[in-house]
């Protein structure tokens, strides 16, 4: 059982990047988002993944920046903590720990070391009912605090964190459940709600689908199923409130964002059309079409010159306020269903399986990149719900990645079914698959399954399809079309018996081709086309079929849906050995002699690796996860592992992905192969603190070196830039919540080192006005005397930033 | 973002269309210069001289055009009656020609006046020749007889009746200056030789020739009569090499291009068929009217064809050089060299180049559907030059229109109209177009009789998969009996030709009806 526990199932990439919406930096430099159980900072401008922050165990549910300092961030997960982060540098500074799962966080300007969080009531959390908690975060040293004071602002609050938003100044918060729009104001710690009927005239839905203040006026904004957006005023008032409408999008409206002067308004829904609305100018729009899946948030910078939609596809996209899109960083598309099976192309060595609608993608599972999406359908796709779309069903690589078949199918709700089977051939130009014959109808029913051939010398496609034939397609010329050389026509019509013909499969010389019909498996010889023998393992249709790899290649493996593991050997074309195991899925490796079996007993999939030789597994793994697996592959390693192991060994050559039916990609890993990653990612953390960029590596480290040279005599501390001369030691008795932001720390550096003796005096005379100022202040404020400690420092910070923002005056004076 | 994708029109190759250089070649030719003349052109000759005039023989004159010009250079008219057969001599100065009167007049290319006249036929000469010594004309007569005259004197050198019907048909050989090709509506195809006086071969082509043609070798003779195109092997005594039959009416002519040696023909059924070496059908022009005379150009330069109607229609080929003259033309014209300025700019090796983005063009119908203007889009679609001479635009906005479920919006509130397309005959529009408009289809007569037709079509179809059916039901049994294997394993599979034929079958039903 040790050995067992060696190998274990790892989630691997491609988690959703579109959970919650991203948040650009205060510099818009960084594009900030929740992925997983980690939070993803990526660059603007290069769109490249710079580095994560991991610390949560569970999947992180919100991500706030932090108003007090713009270069931390806050975010909530539901393992029940908020953590505060250096984005930049990656680093933890704090974790909170509330106790309860967390679904959303706020967090506004006005309300100073308090954040409002989302929780679920406790008392029935099935309903789905949700309340709004304001947490008073300790301020303590410590690197793990508990935050215990809870505050209920709001109960039965809407799942959806988009139906909540803080209104002018903090002043008031908005949130929008079903029906009813309610407004609680800090002040006068009252709720005033105003509801909607369920359906207007037209038989519209008028439910809150999410929800946006202004930033400087006393005006919410709401989007509405229906595609309608009202802008509601004069909500101090429970009776004399107004509210106008506004309608462009045709279906529910999924997001609504103020820029941040309140100019304009930007809204999307499942047409993914960005629309941009001119506050208080009536109709006055314009659009951003066709950005892909639909717009699931929009988030500004804070100086309203980024945009930010998060899509449906598992996709950010980086727009200009002039309306351009700059950026679109990508992860891995995740549809309702992967309907092609998990392949690998032979070529880039890339995952590829279905994308955005009438796509399919390729992945880079070792950078955990998406590569590029290949355009099957060559459609406008038309954002509409209920739509019969295409969709790619089947792909199929050949062996060396030069050809793709794809077979796309539109109508399977509808009697009348559409669909055509492509070539793709690889041109090495483009490096990218141009489309070389298509086949409109090349069954007349459903194609069920295909594959090529897998010899390196001829290539062919067989297709079977419910009509009862299967078909083979060379590359050649047509008789009656005779045109170029190299495209595709039908070779070789077969059937048996009229039975519908299942799965295909051919052997691994190419001399052999398998048809299943139902109970039967036919075998074929692809040269002559002759019907060599037929195998039949009653009851039990056969589900799936492959031959044994390398030195099995004999051997013919078939699994029934009456449970039966059944395997022939074709030399002796009789029953080699069957045992009864309910398999769901049956993928053989390419690069040696393993079968992998999923099945699925009693609602959890386990693992069986067996040769086909010996009847016994080699590897078992119990439980892999509690629901039934459909889909899996095998990924060639880039250098095979030396596990002596005898149970890791089939890891050695390739790895085995497998995607449950929540669309969560998993793997299997080893041990030592951990150690390996976890060694590398630890450099990388120490290296790319910052992004690489030209600049970076002209500057940074000719920064660095400045550093270096600046503070020879000072000991290595833990925060990477560390504030010298006389401020130092004060600011180190902080707590780094008030560390003052970067640039400001320099120049009060700088400050330092240079004015020495001239403005020394000046200095203190300013240090001395400002004084005097905090004392007038404070003699309006009757409190003074008796100052918090927290406050005390406060005044402090005020003082020192102020104190730098008068030098700057001083200097640029003379 | 991504652009607006275009509609995809789909495009169905063609079967039995080869695309081959020779078609290529004979498509590269600019669309015909139509020029009218008084009556029907019975014979067009090209002047073997470089400037390569042409002599077009209709009713009671004889034109000489320029290769390039629409009025004739000159005119021969002093026939009193209906001309026959003008032909130049091989100099290319010297013109013969008979006449319904059965006289045959010399003239000289400059001059106006005959300069000989050959009496002595009883009838219509319908073909005159120069001999290639250039000394001696022949002429065929549709009084049963042959003769040849001397040009210097003016007189009968002799005359030979071994036709028994009129000869309408005539070719002198180009090598030998005494032996010359006739062909008569007696069916027979003579070949004579002037030394031994009489006939030398004899063929029986089995309809009434109409044209004779040598090939420049001179080994192969063409005779066309009816519907047939016979080609005859001189060297192996008229044995009978090939026979075309691919017009459906009456050969009138044929020619044999100087490039390649290709034959053409053209009939009364107003086609013109180019042939390739293997005697298919390379290429096919079509004409207005029945054609009676053709002639190509040396380097087949122009074609020239005369139909019955009086119009001549001459093809010239075109070149690349005309190609570029008329694309340098228009870049040089005053708007474009304003927008673009500096574009002879050379970029230097670390100049950093900034692309315009390259604006989409779209057709109408695609800007339509764009801004989802469904109707307007059909509209488009299905405007009168769309659906005739490209339904299948028409056919993919359907389709269009169709997947993105708008297809019964874009139909509705139309009249009768709409169902008048021929090609508009897609599954599921029909479909539609049922639901939609089944109140009021009976009010309309048009609508009633098309929806006969339909079935009709529909009927007809159905019985020719049954027909095919049978065939596959024949040819399985034929194949299971020839396999060797006793064990009745599986159904053997058909041909694949008869395969592909069903499925194309099916395919067209899926798409056209």
């Amino acid at each position: 059982m040790v050995e067992q526990s060696e190998v274990r199932v790892v989630r691997c990439g491609g988690s959703k990047i579109n959970l919650r919406p991203p948040i650009i930096s205060t510099d818009s430099r960084f594009v900030l988002c929740a992925s997983g159980d980690s939070v993803k900072v990526y660059s603007t401008r290069t769109e490249e993944w710079l580095h994560s922050l991991q610390g949560h165990t569970n999947q992180v549910t919100g991500i706030t920046l932090n108003p007090a300092n713009h270069l931390q961030v806050y975010s909530c997960s539901a393992d029940g903590t908020v953590k505060l982060w250096d984005f930049i540098d990656g680093i933890l500074i704090k974790t909170f720990i509330i106790g309860y799962p967390l679904f959303a966080i706020y967090v506004s300007e006005k309300h100073d070391g308090i954040v409002f969080l989302h929780i679920a009531m406790d008392t029935d959390s099935k309903n789905e009912c949700f309340q709004l908690v304001a947490v008073h975060l300790p301020k303590s040293a410590e690197q793990e605090v508990e935050a215990k004071e809870l505050s209920a602002v709001s109960s039965r609050i809407s799942p959806n964190p988009s139906c909540t938003a803080f209104g002018r100044e903090g002043q008031y918060i908005a949130f929008a459940r079903h029906l009813q729009l309610n407004v609680y104001f800090f002040r006068k710690q009252k709720t005033y709600s105003f509801s909607l009927k369920a359906t207007d005239k037209k038989g519209a839905k008028n439910a809150f689908t999410c929800i946006a203040c202004h930033p400087a006026d006393d005006c919410i904004a709401t989007g509405h199923e229906d595609g309608k957006i009202r802008l509601w005023r004069n909500f101090i008032h429970t009776k004399e409130y107004t509210y106008s409408t506004q309608h462009w999008h045709h279906n529910a409206v999924n997001t609504v964002c103020f820029t941040p002067e309140g100019t304009n308004l930007l809204s999307g829904g499942i047409e993914s059309v960005l629309v941009q609305w001119q506050y208080g100018a009536g109709n006055r729009k314009e659009f951003l079409p066709r950005l892909g899946g639909s717009i699931l948030h929009v988030s500004t910078s804070s100086d309203g010159q980024l945009f930010c939609t998060s899509h449906s596809d598992n996709k950010i996209t980086v727009i200009e306020s002039s309306f351009k899109v700059c950026g679109v960083i990508q992860g891995l598309v995740k549809g309702d269903a992967v309907l092609t099976d998990l392949m690998i192309d032979p070529r880039s060595k890339a995952l590829v399986l279905n994308g955005k609608p009438g796509h399919l993608q390729f992945y880079s599972l070792l950078r955990d990149k998406h590569l590029y999406n290949l355009d099957i359908v060559q459609q406008e796709y038309i954002y509409e719900a209920g739509l019969d779309q295409f969709e790619v069903v089947k792909a199929a690589f050949d062996i060396k990645g030069y050809w793709l078949a794809t077979v796309e199918e539109r109508g399977q709700k509808s009697s009348d079914l559409e669909f055509s089977l492509k070539l793709w051939a690889y041109d090495e130009r483009t490096q990218s698959f141009v489309l070389n014959t298509t086949i409109t109808a090349a069954h007349t029913d459903r194609i069920m399954s295909m594959c090529f051939s897998s010899s390196e010398e001829t290539t062919m496609l067989v297709t079977t399809a419910e009509d009862g034939q299967f078909k083979a397609w060379c590359q050649g010329a047509d008789a009656d079309t005779q045109q170029d050389q190299n495209f595709w026509s039908c070779d070789f019509v077969g059937s048996y018996h009229n039975l519908k013909p299942t799965n295909c499969s051919f052997s691994a010389d190419s001399s052999l081709l398998a048809v299943s019909f139902q109970e039967v498996i036919t075998i074929w010889s692809p040269d002559t086309w002759e019907l060599l023998t037929t195998l039949c393992q009653p009851p039990g249709v056969v589900r799936d079929l492959c031959f044994g790899q390398l030195s099995c290649s004999k051997y013919l493996i078939a699994t029934t849906t009456r449970n039966l593991l059944c395997c022939w050997n074709l030399l002796t074309c009789a029953l080699e050995w069957s045992t009864s195991v309910e398999v769901s899925k049956l993928q053989p490796d390419p690069l040696s002699e393993n079968v992998a079996a999923f099945s699925y007993q009693s609602k959890h999939t386990d693992l069986f690796v067996f040769k086909p030789n010996e009847p016994r597994p080699l590897f078992t793994h119990k439980n892999v996860c509690s629901e039934k697996m459909h889909r899996a592959v095998f990924v060639p390693r880039e250098e095979p592992l030396n596990n002596c192991d005898e149970s890791s060994q089939w890891l050695n050559r390739s790895q085995l992905y497998f995607l449950t039916q929540n669309m969560d990609l998993l793997t299997f890993s080893t041990a030592t192969e951990e150690d390996r990653m976890l060694s590398s990612s630890k450099r990388l953390v120490i290296d790319d603190s910052v992004a690489v960029t030209p600049f970076y590596l002209l500057l940074g480290k000719h920064r660095q070196q400045q550093q270096k040279l600046n503070t020879p005599s000072h000991p290595a501390a833990d925060k990477p830039q560390q504030p010298q001369g006389s401020l130092t030691c004060l600011l180190l008795s902080f707590p780094s919540l008030f560390f003052p932001p970067e640039m400001e720390m320099e120049s009060s550096e700088q400050e330092m080192n240079s004015e020495k003796e001239e403005e020394h005096s000046e200095e203190e005379m300013e240090a001395c006005d400002s004084q005097q100022e905090l004392r007038a202040q404070g003699s309006v404020d009757e409190v003074t005397p008796k100052l918090s400690k927290a406050q005390e420092r406060e005044l402090k910070r005020v003082r020192k930033t102020d104190f730098s923002w008068m030098a700057g005056l001083i200097d640029s004076k003379p | 973002m991504a652009s607006f994708k275009p509609t995809k029109v789909q495009f169905l190759p063609k079967l039995g269309e080869k695309v081959t250089e020779e078609t290529l070649y004979w498509k590269n030719y600019k669309s015909p210069v139509q020029i009218k003349e008084f009556g029907a052109i019975t014979k067009i000759d090209f002047s073997p001289l470089p400037p390569h005039n042409y002599a077009v023989t209709a009713s009671t004159r004889i034109h000489i055009y320029g290769p390039h010009s629409q009025e004739p250079i000159r005119s021969f008219t002093r026939f009193r009656d209906t001309a026959y057969g003008g032909r130049f001599r091989g100099d290319g100065k010297l013109l013969v020609a008979g006449s319904e009167e059965g006289l045959i007049r010399l003239f000289d290319i400059s001059g106006r006046v005959a300069l000989r006249q050959f009496k002595g036929h009883s009838k219509a000469v319908h073909m005159t020749s120069f001999l290639s010594d250039g000394f001696r004309v022949v002429s065929g007569s549709d009084d049963l007889s042959c003769r040849v005259w001397d040009v210097p004197s003016a007189v009968e050198l002799s005359s030979l009746t071994q036709h028994t019907d009129y000869i309408r048909a005539l070719a002198p050989s180009k090598l030998n200056p005494d032996l010359f090709v006739t062909g008569s509506y007696d069916h027979t195809v003579k070949v004579f030789d002037m030394r031994s006086g009489s006939s030398v071969m004899t063929m029986q082509h089995g309809h009434p020739v109409e044209c004779v043609l040598l090939y420049p070798s001179e080994v192969l003779l063409v005779s066309t009569g009816g519907r047939y195109v016979k080609v005859w092997d001189l060297l192996k005594g008229g044995q009978e090499l090939v026979s075309l039959k691919n017009h459906h009416k009456t050969v009138t002519c044929a020619c044999v291009s100087s490039v390649g040696n290709k034959l053409l023909t053209g009939s009364l059924d107003r086609h013109v068929k180019v042939y390739n070496s293997s005697y298919k059908v390379a290429h096919n022009f079509d004409c207005d009217a029945s054609i009676l005379s053709m002639a190509i150009a040396p380097d087949d330069e122009a074609l020239a064809v005369g139909m019955t109607n009086g119009v001549l229609s001459v093809r010239h080929r075109r070149h690349q050089k005309d190609k570029e003259t008329l694309t340098s033309r228009r870049r040089r014209g005053p708007s474009y060299q304003v927008f673009v300025k500096g574009k002879n700019f050379a970029p230097r090796q670390d100049d950093f180049l900034v692309s315009k983005p390259v604006k989409q063009y779209l057709r109408k119908y695609d800007k339509q559907l764009k801004s989802f203007e469904v109707s307007k889009a059909l509209d488009t679609a299905l405007q009168t030059w769309t659906r005739t001479s490209k339904p299948d635009v028409t056919v993919a906005v359907i389709i269009e229109l169709n997947r993105r479920g708008t297809l019964k919006n874009a139909l509705a509130g139309r009249n009768e109209e709409i169902l008048l397309f021929k090609g508009f005959l897609h599954v599921k529009c029909v479909c539609v177009c049922v639901d939609l408009y089944q109140q009021v289809f009976h009010e309309s007569p048009v609508v009633e009789r098309l929806l006969q037709r339909l079935m009709e079509v529909l009927g007809r179809e159905a019985e020719l998969q049954q027909e095919l059916l049978q065939v596959l039901g024949i040819l399985d049994t034929l194949f299971t009996s020839l396999t060797p294997r006793k064990e009745v394993a599986a159904l053997a599979a058909p041909p694949v030709a008869f395969v592909m034929l069903i499925d194309g079958v099916m395919k067209a039903k899926k798409i056209i009806i």
